[in-house]
């Protein structure tokens, strides 16, 4: 059964980030892109002197959350049932692409917007809503690109990052009128025209619309509030105006408690667009009476979830906000972009989600976490302190054990030792040193050929470059180091 | 707001409506087993939360920070003492040329502009959403305002009616009383009751989703006005 979460067919990361490589429009993009919201993360973030406690708080939270997370879904399952809402529980994608069918079939209508979420494009629910003839038509902007051009999703917060103006333009004027109200015929590359053309085509399904389907940001235990964050103002009209909402959310997202938001309120929109506050931030508990849907629906989502908890390093992925301030700062994302790792879930976060979501037998899933240079940006950054290189070389170890079966090889010695020097930056900055110093030693031609030793069948089947003079680690903190962006 | 203890989860839960009972047990199942490295006696609140975060960012002058920091995100703020307000609102609608502008239900009606050459539109009985896309704007009160992010908060409370009256007009004006402002975000959360509708609106609707570059207005109102009626 295919996982959903990457997509079939891609190429593990090294192949794909090589066509990748190759494309100068993509990279331009994202330099750009990239560049533009460092600078505003770093500045909003720097407004706040405590940014380094909430981030405490912050990771603090996350884990009470997962340790206990069994009993924070029941109390969230019990809070929403008493405000009117009716919970339901999926265990992996084909599940809850089941219950939303069905829940929509039971509305009679043949068709629902959609507010931007993670969690239904893991699962792959508009095409298993296709395949029931119902139409899910994407609201945000960024989704309403990626979907009109037939495209795929590079970036967690900017679906279509790796789309310049021009581009887009060409898009909505091909594309449009397929799917309703058509672009003007003079419709200009002016981010203003295009989203006022965006703006025009949206809104007639929004007025007509009976049911809805999102994502969530956070689930609230103790009063049972879901909320949802965003920019434009879709998010509102799809919480708002349809009869039907349905809302699928991995139970990783569930809080303990409504008053954790005073934490997360801060963290997210300063990480994420690098603003104070995003626009608009929806929240409800249940259904009210004469405001809004009658009908709600909370599809909790495992998927995969529940696996990676098992994994004690791994686990700490789980508490992931979503922000995509680790894809902004990564050396790898910045010149790969998001397409190449193959997944819903791209960037540094991606390459250890990925992986412990479907599985490391996955090849393709396997070779992310390989597809990053350990230089710990991603972990600086992480509003919830996510230590992304540690769970990344911990998931290399085990890829490898996974290829060489169950006796510990050479290779996967290796790899633990290396798990525990990377998980240090004091002993990193160490042994790279002297790997520089000690891989010399022992090339011969530019080349490592044989070691002695434990290390030699894994050296019997491959010549190693010799070790750079400088580190990655060191040549990036040098020349390209945040400070200096 | 307190945290409780609980019962270990599960014993005690009720069985839903929705969804297949078996995928429940499924899932708690697995987490369980997933969280085997979990003494069985530690309570969520066993897991410690540093608290030393600030309560607030917010200066001397929240308000004029609040005012400041709406301005920011290019809404049009406006300080007015309570015997001005009314002129101050009535001034700002007819700059922006409104002409049909929808007052919720229990709008206080001291602030009600004269009704020369403005029709307005109560939503009793509720209007239509093809009425409201057409409505040339609506006025509300607010439920909280918070300086540091320069964020109104809305709660359907008298005054702001329900959500739809705020996102189809193009133009919203919110009147926020010097009170109602909290400092920080943390100050804001403890003055709400979460079980109600919440909007929080930090500016107008805008969107990053082009090159990153923010541009005002997709869908919900282009145009935010901010009233601030200072109290003594
Ligand atoms: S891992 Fe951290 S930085 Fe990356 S998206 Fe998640 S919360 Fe943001």
């Amino acid at each position: 059964m295919p996982d959903n979460v990457t997509w079939l067919g891609t190429p593990a990361f090294p192949e794909a980030a090589r066509t990748a490589l190759g494309n100068n429009q993509l990279r331009t993009n994202l330099r750009k892109a990239t560049g533009t919201i460092r600078d505003k993360r770093l500045a909003v973030t720097g407004e706040l002197a405590d940014w380094e406690q909430l981030r405490d708080a912050g990771a603090a939270l996350k884990l009470r959350t997962l340790r206990h997370l069994d009993s924070h879904l029941v109390r969230l399952e019990e809070a929403v049932t008493k405000a009117g809402g009716t919970v339901h529980w999926a265990a992996d994608a084909a599940e809850a692409n089941r219950i939303v069918t069905e829940l929509v079939r039971a509305t009679g209508q043949t068709e629902v917007v959609k507010v931007k979420s993670m969690a239904t494009a893991e699962i792959g629910l508009n095409e298993a809503l296709a395949e029931s003839g119902i139409s899910a038509y994407e609201t945000d902007l960024a989704e309403l690109i990626v979907q009109l051009g037939d495209d795929r999703p590079s970036h967690i917060l900017v679906p279509a990052i790796h789309r310049n103006r021009a581009e887009i333009r060409e898009i909505f004027r091909g594309a449009m009128g397929e799917w309703g109200r058509a672009a003007p015929d003079d419709l200009t590359d002016e981010p203003r025209d295009l989203a006022e053309a965006a703006r025009l085509h949206l809104r007639e399904k929004f007025l007509r619309a009976k049911v809805a389907v999102s994502g969530a940001n956070f689930a609230a235990a103790d009063t049972g509030t879901v909320g949802v964050v965003e920019s434009e103002g879709n998010g509102r009209m799809c919480l708002t105006l349809p009869e039907t909402l349905i809302t699928v959310m991995g139970i990783e997202k569930v809080l303990p408690s409504f008053a954790d938001l005073e934490v997360f309120l801060q963290l997210l929109p300063r990480s994420s667009t690098g603003e104070r506050m995003n626009p608009y931030t929806s929240m409800w508990t249940g259904t009210t009476e004469g405001d809004g849907p009658s009908d709600f629906h909370l599809v909790l989502l495992d998927n995969g979830r529940t696996a990676t908890l098992g994994d004690e390093v791994g686990r700490q992925a789980l508490g992931c906000i979503r922000c995509s301030a680790c894809l902004n700062v990564c050396p790898v994302y910045e010149r790969t972009g998001g397409h190449a790792y193959g997944s819903v879930y791209p960037g540094p976060i991606g390459a250890v989600l990925t992986p412990q979501l479907v599985g490391v037998a996955d090849k393709q899933a396997a070779s992310l976490p390989f597809a990053s240079t350990l230089c710990g940006a991603c972990y600086d950054a992480c509003p919830v302190k996510i230590n992304i290189p540690e769970v990344l070389v911990h998931l290399r170890a085990r890829a490898v054990d996974e290829k060489r079966g169950p006796v510990p090889s050479p290779e996967t010695l290796v790899m633990k030792a290396a798990a525990m020097t990377l998980s240090s930056p004091r002993r990193l900055g160490w042994a790279q040193r002297f790997g520089a110093i000690g891989g010399r030693l022992v090339s011969r031609g530019g080349r490592i050929g044989r070691l002695p030793g434990p290390l030699k069948r894994w050296s019997d089947t491959r010549d190693t470059p010799v070790p750079a003079r400088e580190s990655f680690r060191a040549w990036w903190q040098r020349t390209r180091g945040e400070g200096r962006s | 707001m307190t945290e409780h203890a609980n019962d270990k989860a599960g014993t005690s839960a009720p069985v839903t409506a929705g969804g297949a009972p078996a995928a429940r047990a499924t899932i708690l199942g697995r987490i369980r087993t997933a969280l085997a490295d979990v003494p069985a006696s530690e309570q969520p609140d066993d897991v410690e939360v540093p608290r030393d975060y600030a309560r607030s960012h917010a200066g001397s002058d929240h308000v004029a920070l609040f005012a400041e920091r709406v301005a920011d995100y290019r809404a049009t703020v406006t300080r007015a003492r309570a015997r001005e307000a009314r002129k101050v609102i009535a001034g700002s609608l007819s700059a922006r040329g409104v002409k049909s502008l929808v007052v919720p239900d229990g709008f206080p009606a001291d602030l009600l502009p004269d009704e020369n050459g403005l029709a307005v539109l109560t939503d009793e009985p509720p209007l239509s959403v093809r009425t409201l896309d057409a409505a040339g704007g609506v006025l509300t009160t607010c439920a909280v305002g918070i300086a540091v992010t320069g964020t109104i908060v809305l709660d359907a409370g008298p005054g702001q009616g329900r959500r739809a009256l705020t996102l189809l007009p193009d133009y919203h004006l919110c009147i926020v009383r010097s009170s109602q402002i909290a400092e920080d975000v943390p100050e804001a959360l403890e003055r709400l009751e979460p079980t109600r509708p919440l909007t929080f609106i930090s500016g107008p609707s805008a969107t990053s989703d082009i090159e990153l570059d923010r541009v005002e207005g997709v869908h919900g109102p282009r145009t935010l006005d901010v009233v601030i009626i200072e109290e003594p």
